[in-house]
């Protein structure tokens, strides 16, 4: 009896433990947006509308969307040289925050559900973790 | 026909008036004919902050992320040594400057985002180092750090300057705690700092000895203060500060005074609120000059007689709109702003060399050197 009542134990910590090792969507998407008030807003604007040839808008933005594994990567290690963002050519230079792999996750998803965008899944501080220097 | 028109203008423009600020004058022309032309000194440097020339063909560089560079003859090396660089949004490696005696005693003092006392985030520091033969940092010595450490990423400032009398200016932003910081000198940031060159403060500092003040604040109420020079007839110590949408200013910087910020700005905030309705109140200085809109300042010098037109006119270089700035004075007023190297890039830094020329800092670039056609 015992045997099984620490088995059960140890399953629903299990379980509990995977349900809660993300923060709810909701909360990552209000963390964000502290984020990327303090950190982003100076040059991709607070609509995500960025500026023309300057800095790649993030609002229904293609690359974003098609590229978001480097999205993550550029945010976390910083990227340069020339992109195309819906059209128009960049060649900028953007240098790492400083942010963590929560931080990171948190302005990821305030992005990816702001300004017209709508992500399918959630980015979580260990999908960030697992992503290397290009 | 016409008076149609009149009345349309009439009342269409008060409403277009009401809800864009007043571009300050004059307005920035753009020469049609160019009397200069450039070179890259160093280049492959994405943040190139700060500069400090040891001689015509040599000098350190800072760059954000955490390398100081000594540059001898084009060819860049890492200077080992430094204390560990806190990045985080603005802040990092900032300024590097020379002593004014580094001929005898090889000493540098750099400015630089640090995390240290354990809490969480980081703040600006002062440092003073001795340059090495190997080009390595002996005797690292912390000078200042302002507290406390906070995540945020705005507003560290940083520059340094040098008076004749063998003390240290520096500057650092109000760390994006405006209700809080820049008006209260029993705390740090929104400041202008004034300290001996051991780091000691000076004891004729505006605050020694008052009640719970930081005794090496000089002067208060700024904002981010980005760019710091030492007017080269008067004297005088020049600053120039990021405001928030509109609102930069040129200050000329005297013991004690509050520059004002936030009681008093040209600026209002990024979402077009307002942030205050004065513009000026007894007892908070005024600016000799405020930018509306918004150029970004970064870097503040005067020029040289090698450019004979230039001669005493003050540059300072504009992140937002990629080129530098030349402001004519008249009178301790601008009279004239005109575009230098439009579209050059993001322009972090300008300062005049040993040799009389101005060299610009230029993000994603390096180093840059303006040469007169002749």
């Amino acid at each position: 009896m015992k045997i099984f009542l620490t088995i059960y134990c140890l399953l629903f910590l299990g379980w509990t433990g995977w349900l809660y090792q993300n923060k709810p969507l909701e909360e990552s998407i209000r963390d964000g947006a502290l984020i990327y008030q303090d950190f982003c807003l100076q040059c991709h604007m607070a609509k995500g509308e960025g500026v023309p040839g300057a800095f790649p808008p993030l609002a229904k933005s293609d690359y974003l969307k098609n590229e978001l594994g480097k999205s993550i990567q550029g945010v976390k290690f910083g990227m340069r040289g020339p992109i195309v963002v819906n059209g128009l050519a960049y060649d900028g230079i953007m240098v790492a925050q400083g942010l963590d792999d929560e931080e990171i996750a948190d302005v990821m998803n305030y992005i990816l559900n702001n300004w017209g965008n709508d992500s399918e899944s959630q980015i979580t501080e260990a999908e960030v973790a697992a992503v290397n220097r290009p | 026909m016409k008076k149609l028109f009149l009345l349309i203008n009439l009342s269409v423009f008060p409403f277009f008036a009401a809800c864009a600020q007043q571009e300050n004058t004059p307005p920035i022309q753009t020469p049609s004919e160019t009397t200069y032309t450039y070179e890259t000194v160093v280049d492959a440097i994405d943040i190139p902050w700060g500069m400090a020339f040891i001689d015509a063909n040599t000098f350190l560089v800072t760059e954000k992320s955490g390398v100081l560079y000594y540059v001898k003859d084009g060819e860049k090396k890492a200077v080992a040594g430094l204390p560990t660089t806190y990045v985080r949004g603005q802040g990092g490696l900032l300024d590097v400057a020379l002593d004014p005696n580094y001929k005898q005693n090889k000493r540098i003092f750099f400015t630089m985002g640090v995390h240290i006392e354990g809490d969480k985030g980081g703040n600006t520091a002062l440092y003073s180092a001795l340059l090495n033969d190997a080009q390595q940092l002996d005797s690292v010595k912390l000078l200042y750090k302002a507290v406390p450490n906070t995540k945020t990423a705005q507003h560290w400032g940083s520059r340094i300057v040098f008076d004749q009398e063998n003390h240290v200016y520096f500057t650092i932003g109000d760390r994006g705690n405006r209700e809080v910081n820049p008006q209260d000198i029993s705390r740090d940031g929104g400041k202008v700092y004034r300290l001996n060159l051991d780091g000691s403060i000076p004891k004729d500092n505006p605050f020694v000895g008052k009640e719970k003040a930081k005794e090496a604040i000089f002067s208060y109420g700024h904002r981010n203060p980005q760019g710091m020079t030492v007017h080269p007839e008067t004297g005088d110590i020049w600053t120039h500060e990021h405001g928030p949408r509109g609102g930069d200013e040129i200050n000329i910087i005297q013991a004690g005074r509050n520059y004002g910020w936030p009681k008093i700005t040209y600026g209002i905030n990024y979402s077009g609120t307002t942030i205050t309705d004065d513009k000026a109140l007894p007892g908070l200085e005024q600016p000799l000059y405020y930018w509306v809109p918004s150029i970004a300042p970064s870097g503040m010098a005067f020029g040289s007689k090698v450019y004979p037109e230039w001669h005493n006119n003050l540059f300072v270089g504009s992140l937002k709109f990629e080129y530098l700035e030349r402001l004519v004075l008249k009178n301790q007023k601008v009279v004239l702003r005109e575009k230098v190297l439009d579209g050059i890039g993001r322009v972090r830094n300008v300062i005049t060399g040993p040799d009389g020329f101005l060299y610009l800092g230029v993000e994603g670039k390096g180093i840059i050197k303006i040469i007169p056609k002749t």
